[in-house]
């Protein structure tokens, strides 16, 4: 036994680099495969409800009727399942995690149709 | 003196990881009785079983616990494959096996940080989660989530991991020995840890036999409890080891225990890269689960029982865990007794607490 032991592992750390990052100022580099964020697209989307019945933490709902599709991100909890589901793969994994924000917002997307109001609201959060 | 104080200790406290409370009857600095309470972090995932379909539910078995969250979700899928005969892949087999024994190797080296952190060794605790990181990025890179990895599925893994990876995983793992061998050897060299640890806590090998001991809590008193000898839906049946074993029954075997599992885990990887086979990935799931069944697996911190029982619809009827932390707080009201108040940190921290298992 020595109390010299760990000294070597302490000396060692004087000359090396930091194990840490300088965050923000270094950003991460996520793997290609990071589970971030669930992105839509819309374009595809034939609004069958296969993602919302998948969705294990019911933050995806689907109306048909409205052609509207909103997810919760702050209800996510980024398993993918929805994306391995989507039978028009219109749904797609994004590397980055969703910001934070003062207030859980639902972010809400509406099917393209012509001369429709509708359309100027795709991708805004639609707030409280 | 011999006037008895009670003293609460936890939920919240410094050495503390996870919220539970004990009460601890003081006769001077001696613990003479302890009695615990849980319950600070029940979520109800149990019964949530019934309203998730049974092929979605492994996403929430995962959430069970962050740390052992691929056991978890593991042990569910194959209670459910038990009961409806799915046979999974060899390659998937294999997978489940390097992940597992990886999560073994991120929870001992978070564990270890824990308990230098306990002893007041910052710089220990430190080191110990600097080399658990390299472990999450290999996580990260093979599955995409850092702790929850969501690539177990009811049939086989949802993600492969082709073969120039996993030998660079492996041969990562074997350039990390040397510097995880000088890392945990300032346990057993280090006077001031080794006094924090030799001959506190004993358990002898007849009371971790009374009292159902799991786990390395187990094997630090002598008894070869490891289910991954007689496991046969991993691929350990391919695979050569030996359970890690110590006879004294103190802080400090089990310490060494968990030590010597790193290493084991470490070969336990390479020998199943070495080994792994070509192939299928999944097989489809046809019908629903119907009538009961149970299962166990090795979880870093002790065996773990999972039991489904199913009604030949989408949704089960019941599912329970019973995890290895359940088993160990008697050991551990066992241990208090008699101990001096500064070593019930070490102890708590000894047992591996895992409330938010416990709870589910």
């Amino acid at each position: 036994m020595s109390y010299l032991h760990f000294a070597r592992t302490i000396l060692s750390s004087l000359f090396k680099k930091p194990a840490t990052r300088n965050y923000p100022a270094v950003p991460r580099k996520y793997p290609e495969i990071t589970r971030g964020k669930i992105v839509m697209n819309i374009e595809n989307c034939i609004f069958c409800g296969m993602c919302m019945r998948k969705c294990p933490a019911d933050a995806i709902t689907v109306t048909r009727a409205q052609k509207k599709w909103e997810i919760n991100p702050f209800s996510c909890i980024q398993c993918g399942c929805c994306v391995e589901t989507c039978p028009k793969k219109c749904l797609s994994m994004q590397q980055q995690y969703t910001q934070p924000a003062p207030q859980k917002s639902e972010e809400v997307f509406y099917a393209r149709v012509p001369d429709h109001p509708a359309d100027s609201r795709n991708s805004k959060p639609a707030g409280k | 003196m011999g006037s008895h104080t009670v003293i609460p200790f936890g939920p919240q406290h410094p050495v503390l990881p996870e919220p539970v409370h004990l009460d601890l009857e003081l006769e001077d600095e001696k613990v003479i009785r302890a009695i615990p309470s849980i319950g600070y972090v029940h979520r109800g995932l149990e019964k949530l079983v019934e309203k998730r379909q049974f092929t979605e539910y492994v996403y929430v078995a995962e959430r069970i616990c962050g740390i052992c969250s691929f056991g978890h979700g593991w042990g569910y899928c194959k209670a459910v494959e038990g009961n409806m005969n799915i046979e999974v892949p060899p390659r998937a087999r294999y997978l489940r096996t390097i992940w597992h024994e990886l999560s073994r190797l991120h929870s001992h080296l978070l564990w270890l940080g824990l308990l230098a952190d306990g002893m007041g060794f910052e710089s220990l605790f430190m080191n110990a989660w600097r080399l658990r990181e390299q472990i999450l990025d290999i996580f990260e890179a093979t599955t995409g989530g850092r702790v929850i990895f969501s690539v177990c599925k009811v049939g086989g893994v949802r993600r492969d991991i082709d073969n120039s990876t996993l030998r660079g995983i492996s041969q990562k793992l074997l350039d990390m020995r040397a510097e995880l061998k000088r890392v945990t050897d300032t346990f057993f060299e280090e006077p001031t840890a080794v006094s924090r640890l030799r001959g506190v806590g004993v358990l002898s090998r007849e009371k971790a036999q009374d009292l159902c001991c799991v786990g390395p809590m187990a094997r630090a008193s002598g008894i070869p409890l490891d289910i991954r000898m007689v496991d046969t839906d991993g691929a350990y049946q391919d695979l050569n080891f030996q359970p890690c074993l110590s006879n004294d029954g103190d802080c400090y075997a089990r310490c060494r225990v968990r030590v010597d599992e790193l290493f084991t885990s470490i070969d336990l990887i390479r020998q199943a890269v070495e080994k792994i086979p070509e192939g299928d990935l999944s097989v489809p799931v046809k019908g629903n689960p119907a009538g009961e069944f149970f299962t166990r697996i090795e979880q870093p911190r002790g065996e773990a029982l999972y039991y489904v029982k199913g009604n030949g619809t989408k949704y089960l009827d019941r599912m329970r865990v019973r995890t290895p932390t359940n088993i160990n707080i008697p050991a551990l009201v066992q241990t208090l007794q008699g101990c001096d108040f500064a070593d019930v940190p070490m102890l708590i921290l000894t047992i591996d607490p895992c409330i938010s298992c416990t709870e589910r």
